[in-house]
């Protein structure tokens, strides 16, 4: 036997470990809108995915080690598919999932050597945004049970100010996004990077779809609706002129009335300083 | 035995590389769900679904199927359905015991759906239809013991822009089927109806009819096949995939079809007559 090294320390270098590894990647957003709910994640890659359908109202985001977390992708279908076909499909929660994810990474967490570096949310559309759910599993198998958005990644709070200041309860799927894309570009810090479609991994779980509501938008139908949800209007404008601190108590209408002047964008809005 | 599957030993399982197969996962971490895994002796009739047409058509394909099922001499069911979407642009009709067919085709969409998951890209119809028949190959122990099923398969082929059908044997043998086919006890005279009322590319509302006709002719000489129920509005199940998609007519469009092919039968009983000589011959 080496050395004896307390929990206490072994628990916490573990946690350094994996938040260190979280946080050299980007972080991604899930934001619910009126009609379902958004993901948004900064990713090249259009094979390679941070978001994807789990089950028929159920999708999955993550940010951290690819390999880590497509492992707990596959495996989170497999636990959804076999649960449907043994009993029946409306059985397969994202309450259930998220309850299964928590303790596999909890187990990881304590008993391998090295804990995942991940971070999850499991999202579940309902027929109403009232019964919309959305847990936040972190790499110690920590849940949270989130309403109405959810940061994830090295700098989630960071992210989760920005979008708390932005959200909605019922705002349209064009805020949604320009409220992901603000918070994303570090834009309540007042710097910010232009993000293009390319860039950009959006899903959505539309509520008004039968059977599976998780959707891809992507190439041409994703150019659109970024034109129309560019972050502009009033309140980029505010948080850029006067500075990182303003944003606070008007960010909610201000957030609004800007995505109705983004209505008709200008290409060059999104770039100016 | 393990009635939720939410153990050490299948979370394992889940977290494990495997393959994309949700029967071969199934197979390995959690057996028991397989309906193979509980073939046994069978006394007495099961219920029987019947006869089930399929054709090609300009635009893609169609498979149609009646509504009875039977237990020996008795109608077990008369409206089962036995037309089913498999994924977006493929159906399968079943035609056998109903019990497992409908376990069947539950496993095999199930199949499909977790591969698109899994992958990020559906199977090829080609694909599908090999895992079709892997599964009637699996239920040949259940086929040897009179749990017999045979499906049918068809499926809108985006890289070519048609239709295809593909039939199977209980040894789990595949055959592609060009133009038409049925299967179940009426098939052979659904069969005759198709080969006399079938053109090559023949719009879509044409291709209904040649199958509410052909379903017809089944049921007018098959005791197990059901024809349109006019008194209970109980009308064939009616499938279309085309580069649209799967659609399945609402019973009103089917009942549409349906009528009139009955209210012709009033004039004549027999169904439209077929030229005797070819025309331009």
């Amino acid at each position: 036997m080496p050395f004896y090294v307390s929990p206490e320390q072994a628990m916490k270098d573990k946690a350094d470990y994996a938040r260190k590894g979280i946080a050299r990647g980007r972080n991604s957003v899930v934001v619910a809108y009126d009609e379902g709910i958004l993901f948004v994640a900064p990713n090249p890659s259009s094979a390679l995915h941070k978001v994807s359908e789990i089950y028929d109202r159920i999708a999955f985001a993550a940010v951290g080690r690819y390999n880590e977390y497509e492992n707990l992708r596959v495996a989170g279908v497999r636990v959804a598919d076999t649960r449907g076909y043994q009993y029946a499909r409306e059985d397969v929660t994202a309450r259930g999932l998220a309850n299964w994810y928590a303790q596999v990474l909890g187990s990881i967490f304590t008993s391998e050597p090295k804990p995942y570096e991940v971070e999850i949310v499991v999202a579940e559309v309902g027929d109403s945004q009232d019964t919309d759910q959305m847990y936040r599993i972190t790499f110690d198998g920590s849940v949270a049970d989130e309403h109405g958005f959810v940061a994830m990644g090295g700098q989630a709070d960071q992210v989760a100010g920005v979008l708390k200041d932005r959200y909605s309860a019922g705002m349209s799927i064009e805020a949604a996004l320009g409220a992901a894309i603000a918070a994303l570009s570090g834009q309540g810090n007042g710097e910010r990077s232009e993000i293009n479609a390319s860039q950009l991994e959006v899903a959505v779980l539309a509520r008004g779809r039968v059977h599976r509501t998780f959707r891809r938008i992507r190439g041409a139908q994703l150019e659109d609706l970024l034109s129309k949800a560019k972050p502009g209007g009033k309140a980029a404008e505010g948080s850029a002129s006067s500075g990182p601190t303003t944003p606070p108590k008007g960010g909610k209408s201000a957030a609004a009335d800007g995505e109705d002047a983004a209505g008709e964008p200008s290409p060059g809005d999104g770039t100016a300083p | 035995m393990g009635a939720e599957y939410l153990g050490g030993q299948f979370t394992a399982a889940c977290l494990a590389v495997g393959s994309s197969s949700f029967a071969d996962f199934l197979a390995t971490s959690a057996p028991d769900l397989l309906p193979g895994a509980r073939a046994a002796q069978v006394h007495g009739d099961l219920p029987h679904g019947t006869t089930i047409v399929a054709m090609d058509f300009d635009g893609g394909v169609i498979m149609a199927g009646d509504r009875r099922s039977t237990a020996g001499s008795m109608i077990a069911q008369r409206d089962i359905e036995k037309v089913f979407r498999s994924d977006d642009f493929s159906c399968v009709g079943i035609a056998g015991v109903a019990g497992v067919a409908l376990e069947l085709v539950r496993l095999f969409q199930l199949e499909l759906e977790h591969y698109e998951k899994l992958e990020g890209r559906t199977l090829s119809l080609e694909g599908k239809a090999n895992r079709l028949a892997a599964f009637v190959r699996g239920n040949l122990a259940g086929a040897m013991q009179g749990l017999i099923v045979v499906p049918l398969f068809a499926g809108f082929d985006e890289d070519t822009g048609k239709g295809r059908i593909f039939s199977y044997t209980v040894d789990g043998g595949r055959y592609e089927e060009r133009k038409f086919h049925s299967i179940g006890s009426g098939s052979v005279f659904a069969r005759g109806s198709l080969k006399k009322l079938y053109t090559e590319g023949m719009a879509e509302g044409d291709a209904i009819t040649v199958c509410m006709q052909a379903l017809y002719d089944a049921a007018d000489d098959d005791s197990a096949t059901g024809g349109p129920d006019l008194t209970r509005r109980i009308y064939p199940v009616v499938a279309l995939v085309t580069q649209d998609g799967f659609r399945r007519l609402t019973d009103d469009e089917a009942a549409e079809y349906a009528e009139a092919v009955v209210g012709e039968r009033m004039q004549s009983p027999g169904g439209p007559n077929a030229p005797l000589r070819q025309a331009g011959t």
